[in-house]
């Protein structure tokens, strides 16, 4: 882990964790301030509007933004609900966060309690990673017993209660309706929007949900002021990002950089390409964004409007690095097997269409082809897309366009000849167990 | 979605005698409870090993060796994905990514103990610990 | 109100709606599956997408709500497209087995991949396969034609107010089913057969009976429950094939219950009487309609000759036409008797004498959405009328607070806000409890004829609650339901039940027990002149009875008390469309007469509305007309006014020229003269409820409706505390003992019974031996 950034800056791993260590390096300080300024809500949305902080789950929608459609005068309860759901392949810097910052995802979703009066909020977390869970915990009942949490916080009138929650495998929980009906103790099958959560959310109440990295930068935000922290990043995407880089490099890990770092400077700092090999592929946002050539992904830099330029999405900054040892078949197999194995099965082209690709391109991966299917692929795809629900559906179906795009020889290969572009042995060596 | 959690810890997997069990004491509808069973992975409806072992193959983790690890573990265990060994000590599972891609090769160990960066070696050494 | 323009249509519409709604509206059909106009939207099907303006993407026309200014277009470019590509999804994992799949021809899929479905299939991957469920005896399934809409998912939840189905697994794997083998038991469970969009979910009776595109579509009218729903009648080569729901939003809306759905299966069944019958010395023998019909009109002259006519008696079945019901008493009456009845289950009807009208629901069941208290008296609400239950049960999502008197709570599927469980005979008392707190929260007096009662009682918390709901209401509607009126102090119970309607100034109502109930009171089917009533000729033999559609120990209270006094007449004439062992035994003549698919005739349901219906079959056999029938007897026996030539003759004598009764006539108030507590019972007191599959002579004989949970035999049904009480054991049997005789039934343990008493069905042969339907009873294990 390396970090040049505000959440996971100064840690040290598995020690440093509680709340005595938290309010060390100034934890909770933008909550006091808060209370003891007596900040009005519109301050507070106000300097997260100016910090241009926009959504680390994926979407990159801006978070100020988004706390402003919240309802001010809603008569009941409203809800706050944190997207721990981490299970976008590639994806694993909220488990680092709620591991070793926990208390800065607490501080960030009182602060947004305050700024949107909602009177709970709820952390939903991958249900894998429950050791996380159970720490989570531990760091609620340290705030709860510091008064942090709770009736009256640090003696004011707001009061705001937190719990955590977990899932229990179902990667489309992390989507966010879906994430409401599973804290309600249903599937987590999307809702269609509208109504959007902001009016209609858990429990049907108006309900605003962010990320983890989201909440997590809030304390800084209001401790250091919007500028500060837009001043770390470029115009339009403030501040640091954790990226989670992970694949065919020297040293997988999170690496929290300021937005706009030349993609060359991240992937060094993960120590570059494993075994001198050639970098071949990247997914720049998640195993749901388009794959980039290597060399287009080294004139990137890694901010939301570079990737979206070069044909991709910074997604949630899952970094996933091949290298010319991968086939990219096999590779677009794996992620069109995820897609389809976790479909939620609500809505039919994505229940029906997932399984379609699924099987044809583990027929081309299979030496099983027609000259046709790549075409085939191409049109599923099209009929899936913006036809569904939810975004699970699009999420299947652009992998499967841009390994086409960019990889087509590859799969024509596939076709023709029945076998692998890469040979099997090199295969082999490149996906062998590899721990830094 | 908890009480089915604790009831799994309890009984080692989701009988439909359970799932009834937990739908009356909730007051729900046994389908309702038995869709929320049907639609969790970790949930397991039917029976298992002492040790469930889950390990992840999704992409970033094959890269790492993810396949590579499990393959060694179905040699090392006899078994494929989704079986038990005969002795009802192991049963592995194939899973789907528990972001955690950086620390590849990835398994879970009754849904809730994680292990990292799982070497041969470190497989050996986590079975042999597991049979204790 | 809204602006839309659709299709280059401009409309407006009302805030909050649907494009869907909107395009329906202009009649822009837009293609779908999953919605449906009474059930929450689902949107998955994704078969209704539409372009809308400045949206980037196609958007589902059923969730989707209009806003100002939309343009919406349903058949553009872009919208077919994504409708085809849907369709597409639908059709890969779809067997396509159309020719041996019983909804081809009325299917919505093979109907929208004519107009939307590719030539050949693109999918060349192998199909999924999903195992069938057993649902019962009602309905069969074919999961792998199931395209996921939810729609029988979301019909129990919302509709029969159960979930009984749901979708388990995801993603591909996703498939509808109930809880791990169980079977839909609710009594609304057929209507998932007709939501069903595919082939997935059809009818178990009528499987593989016929293609849709043979059978004709005849309307008719339920003769089971008082709500009288609209039927549409299936009918392949003269024999009733299947019934399906005639939408009609004020009755039974799109729905049916399974009663009205599955009953016909008997009218095809093996103990149709098709024959007249004469018993000479103790033998049948078949004989012509002259014969029958001369030698029953001797019969009765003979009785009249000898015993006079008093000695002459006839019990209708509250199922029968208005035609008949008139027909008959104008017989009897015709022949110098008042001895007529047809509320065969009632045993104190002395409130007949106080009657300023007709008895009825008070209001018409569409006002039930406008209620907000609703306060039901002595029923088993949710058996005995299934979709008046199921509007009521919409209605308190909506806000309506239901209040119950009754010995038995049973899961009605509907929150009930509060309840008052007491035994049979403390219902009297408990509901002068509630008058009496009512009197008090809002101020008013009680009428002075029950002030003595009152003061002799004490109010009770549960009481207060009931009050307090109905004082709070602006609403609200007093019912009395079937237990209420069967009840053996049924005259004090309607009493006190308009008093307290009064009080909360609220509608009183009296749920009809039968499809013609209502019908029996306009043409007077009962004692006018100080006759007998029909407890009353069960109790004493007369010399000559005569029967219309009854099976007389199952359709009246008097179980097999009335086989013994039936058999110590000199003669019962039975008109009837079934035969059965003791009807064989009781009368003298069998005159089989049509069933309602082979007859013209009315039924004036709860509220007071006339509805006729026409044979949609040819009589099997010999069969006439029971209106035909009555109109030769009364030529036969010279009696004036059966010159009819047209059943609508009849009905016009009966309804006049508005084919309706006179609104002036209903009127459900009863003047109350006296008024006293009855003595307190100390033992153990039976409830008896009327299953609803063995409520009348055609559903009792449907084998569908028998094999259901609820067509199972009765069991004594009592509370934990009173099964030990009593020292029996739940599963085990017991012997249940009256005045009458003993039987000997399976007990289960069941709280909704209030303590101390027992709940044992009546109209049942295993329970007909105790020759009642209340009382006291003893109970020993065995």
């Amino acid at each position: 882990m390396s970090s040049q950034g505000i959440i996971l800056s100064g840690l040290d791993g598995d020690r440093t964790w509680r709340l005595a260590d938290y309010i060390k390096r100034g934890g909770y300080d933008a909550l006091k301030k808060i209370i003891a300024e007596k900040l009005s809500a519109d301050h507070v949305i106000g300097e997260v509007k100016k910090s241009s902080l926009r959504g680390r789950g994926g979407a990159g929608f801006p978070t100020g933004l988004k706390w402003s459609f919240m309802p001010r005068a809603f008569p009941g309860a409203k809800y706050l609900a944190c997207n721990s759901d981490e299970g976008e392949p590639g994806t694993f810097k909220d488990r680092d966060i709620l591991r070793y910052n926990p208390h800065a995802v607490i501080e960030g979703m009182i602060i947004a309690g305050y700024a949107m009066g909602c009177e709970r909020g709820y952390n939903y977390i991958h249900g894998e990673i429950f050791e996380v869970y159970t720490r989570f915990e531990e760091a609620l009942q340290e705030a709860r017993e510091a008064g942090l949490l709770g009736k009256n916080i640090l003696g004011s009138d707001f009061s705001f209660d937190l719990f955590a929650h977990h899932g229990y495998g179902a990667y489309i929980c992390g989507e966010e309706t879906a994430l409401l009906e599973s804290i309600e103790g249903k599937k987590g099958q999307p809702r269609f929007k509208p109504p959007f959560p902001a009016s209609f959310g858990l429990y049907g109440k108006p309900t605003t949900i962010n990320n983890t990295e989201t909440f997590a930068s809030i304390p800084y935000i209001i401790r250091e002021g919007g500028d500060a922290f837009l001043a770390l990043g470029k115009p339009n995407n403030g501040g640091t990002k954790l990226f989670s880089v992970s694949g065919h490099v020297n040293k997988p890990g999170n690496y929290e950089i300021p937005l706009g770092t030349p993609f060359a400077d991240l992937l060094e700092m993960a120590g570059g390409v494993r075994g001198g090999r050639k970098l071949k592929a990247v997914i720049p946002g998640g195993s749901s964004a388009p794959v980039l050539p290597g060399a287009v992904m080294m004139d990137c830099t890694m901010d939301y409007d570079s990737i979206s330029k070069a044909g991709s999405m910074l997604g949630s900054g899952a970094v996933i690095v091949m290298d010319d040892s991968t086939c990219m078949v096999k590779a677009l197999e794996r992620l069109s097997y995820f897609y389809f194995e976790e479909s939620c099965g609500q809505c039919t082209p994505c229940r029906e269409g997932t399984g379609w690709l699924y099987r044809v391109v583990h027929r081309i991966e299979n030496g099983l082809g027609r000259p046709d299917d790549l075409d085939l692929l191409n049109s599923v795809t099209a009929n899936i897309m913006g036809r569904t629900i939810c975004a699970l559906g699009d999420a299947a179906s652009m992998p499967v366009q841009s390994f086409i795009k960019h990889f087509g020889d590859e799969f024509a290969f596939h076709i023709e000849h029945k076998k692998c572009l890469v040979p099997q042995d090199v295969q082999r060596e490149g996906s062998k167990i590899y721990v830094a | 979605m908890s009480a089915l959690r604790i009831a799994q810890e309890e009984k080692g997997w989701l009988s439909s005698e359970t799932i009834e069990f937990v739908a009356k004491y909730l007051e729900m509808p046994a389908i309702a409870v038995f869709e929320v069973a049907s639609f969790y992975n970790m949930y397991d409806l039917s029976p298992v090993g002492a040790r469930k072992i889950t390990v992840c193959t999704n992409l970033p983790c094959a890269l790492s060796g993810g396949v590579h690890a499990a393959d060694y573990i179905k040699k090392r265990l006899g078994i494929d994905f989704n079986e038990t060994t005969p002795d009802g000590r192991f049963t592995l599972k194939e899973g789907e990514c528990m972001g955690a891609c950086g620390d590849a090769p990835v398994l879970l160990v009754n849904n809730h103990q994680m292990c990292s960066w799982m070497t041969e070696e470190k497989i050996d050494q986590l079975l042999e610990d597991l049979k204790k | 109100m809204l602006e839309i323009e659709i299709d280059g249509k401009q409309l407006q519409v009302p805030d909050g709606s649907t494009v869907m709604e909107a395009a329906s509206k202009v009649g822009a059909y837009v293609p779908h599956f999953c919605y449906h106009k009474k059930l929450s939207i689902a949107a998955n099907c994704r078969m209704c997408l539409v372009q809308v303006e400045k949206a980037p993407k196609p958007l589902p026309a059923c969730a989707t709500p209009v806003t100002n200014g939309m343009k919406v277009w349903t058949h553009s470019e872009q919208a077919v497209k994504a409708q085809k590509g849907v369709m597409e999804f639908l059709l890969i994992n779809h067997p396509l087995d159309c020719p041996i799949c019983d909804q081809g021809g009325e299917c919505q899929l093979q109907d929208l991949s004519v107009g939307y479905g590719g030539v050949e299939s693109r999918y060349q991957e192998e199909k999924r396969v999903v195992g069938n469920k057993d649902l019962g005896p009602l309905v069969s399934t074919d999961m792998t034609r199931c395209i996921n809409c939810t729609r029988c998912v979301r019909f129990t939840t919302e509709i029969a107010g159960l979930m009984e189905l749901g979708q388990a697994f995801r993603g591909e794997h996703a498939e509808i089913m109930p809880f791990v083998e169980k079977t839909i038991d609710s009594e609304l469970s057929g209507n998932i057969i007709d939501l069903c969009p595919v082939g997935a979910l059809t009818s178990k009776p009528f499987r593989f009976g016929a293609r849709a595109w043979e059978m004709s579509r005849r309307k008719s009218v339920s003769p089971h429950d008082s709500l009288g729903s609209n039927l549409v009648v299936q009918v392949k080569n003269d024999v009733v094939k299947r019934v399906l729901p005639l939408e009609n939003e004020e009755l039974n809306e799109c729905w049916l219950s399974d009663k009205d759905r599955f009953s016909y299966e008997a009218l095809n069944g093996e103990e149709r009487l098709t024959r007249p019958q004469i018993k000479q010395g103790g033998k049948w023998i078949e004989a012509d309609w002259p014969t029958a019909l001369e030698y029953v009109a001797n019969g009765l002259k003979s009785v009249r000759t000898e015993h006079g006519a008093d000695a002459i008696g006839a019990l209708a079945s509250s199922h029968s036409t208005l035609e008949e019901l008139h027909l008959l008493q104008a017989v009897v009456r015709g022949l110098g008797s008042d001895n007529i009845d047809f509320r065969l289950r009632q045993t104190d009807v002395s409130a007949d004498a106080h009657r300023a009208g007709l008895p009825w629901l008070g209001m018409n069941v569409t006002e039930i959405g406008a209620l907000d208290r609703l306060f039901i008296v002595g029923s088993f609400f949710r058996k005995d009328h299934p979709l008046v239950a199921q509007r009521v049960r919409q209605a308190v999502k909506r806000g309506l607070k239901v209040s119950v008197l009754n010995p038995v709570v049973d899961d009605w599927q509907f929150k009930i806000d509060s309840k008052i469980q007491v035994k049979p005979s403390a219902v009297v008392a408990s509901l002068l409890a509630v008058a009496k707190e009512l009197a008090q929260k809002t101020g008013q007096a009680l009428a002075d004829v029950f002030l003595p009662a009152a003061a002799k009682i004490e109010t009770d918390a549960a009481a207060s609650a009931v009050a307090a709901s109905l004082a709070s209401g602006k609403q609200v509607a007093v019912w009395i339901g079937n237990y209420a009126q069967q009840h053996a102090e049924a005259s004090r119970i309607e009493a006190v039940a308009q008093e307290v309607a009064r009080l909360s100034k609220g509608k009183f109502g009296v749920l009809g027990e039968a499809a013609n109930t209502v019908g029996g009171y306009l043409v007077g089917s009962l004692p006018a002149k100080g006759g007998k009533t029909a407890a009353q000729m069960l109790a004493a033999p007369l010399k000559a009875y005569v029967l219309l559609g009854i099976d007389a120990e199952l359709d009246t209270q008097a179980g097999q008390r009335a086989l013994e006094t039936l058999g110590k007449a000199d003669t019962v004439i039975a008109l009837s469309a079934f035969k059965s062992e003791s009807a064989l035994a009781y009368a003298d003549v069998l005159l089989p007469i049509a069933p309602f698919t082979e007859t013209a005739g009315v039924f004036v349901n709860t509220e007071g509305r006339a509805q006729a219906f026409y044979p949609v079959v040819k009589a099997a056999g010999d069969v006439r007309p029971g209106w035909k029938v009555l109109r030769v007897l009364g030529q036969l026996l010279g009696l004036d006014g059966f010159d009819f030539d047209k059943v609508e003759d009849v009905r016009k004598l009966i309804l006049g020229a508005e084919q309706q009764p006179e609104r002036s006539r209903f009127n459900n108030l009863v003047t109350v003269e006296s008024f006293a507590l009855a003595a307190p019972v100390t033992g153990v007191e039976r409830i008896a409820d009327v299953p609803i599959y063995a409520a009348d002579p055609i559903a009792r004989r449907s084998a569908p409706l028998q094999k259901t949970r609820d067509g199972q035999a009765p069991a004594l049904r009592a509370s934990v505390s009173t099964v030990a009480k009593l020292g029996l054991e739940a599963g085990g049997k017991a012997k249940v003992k009256s005045l009458s005789g003993a039987v000997i039934v399976p007990v289960v343990a069941d709280d909704g019974v209030v303590d101390g008493s027992i709940c044992l069905a009546g109209a049942h042969a295993d329970t007909s031996a105790l020759g009642g339907l209340h009382g006291e009873v003893s109970v020993e294990r065995v």
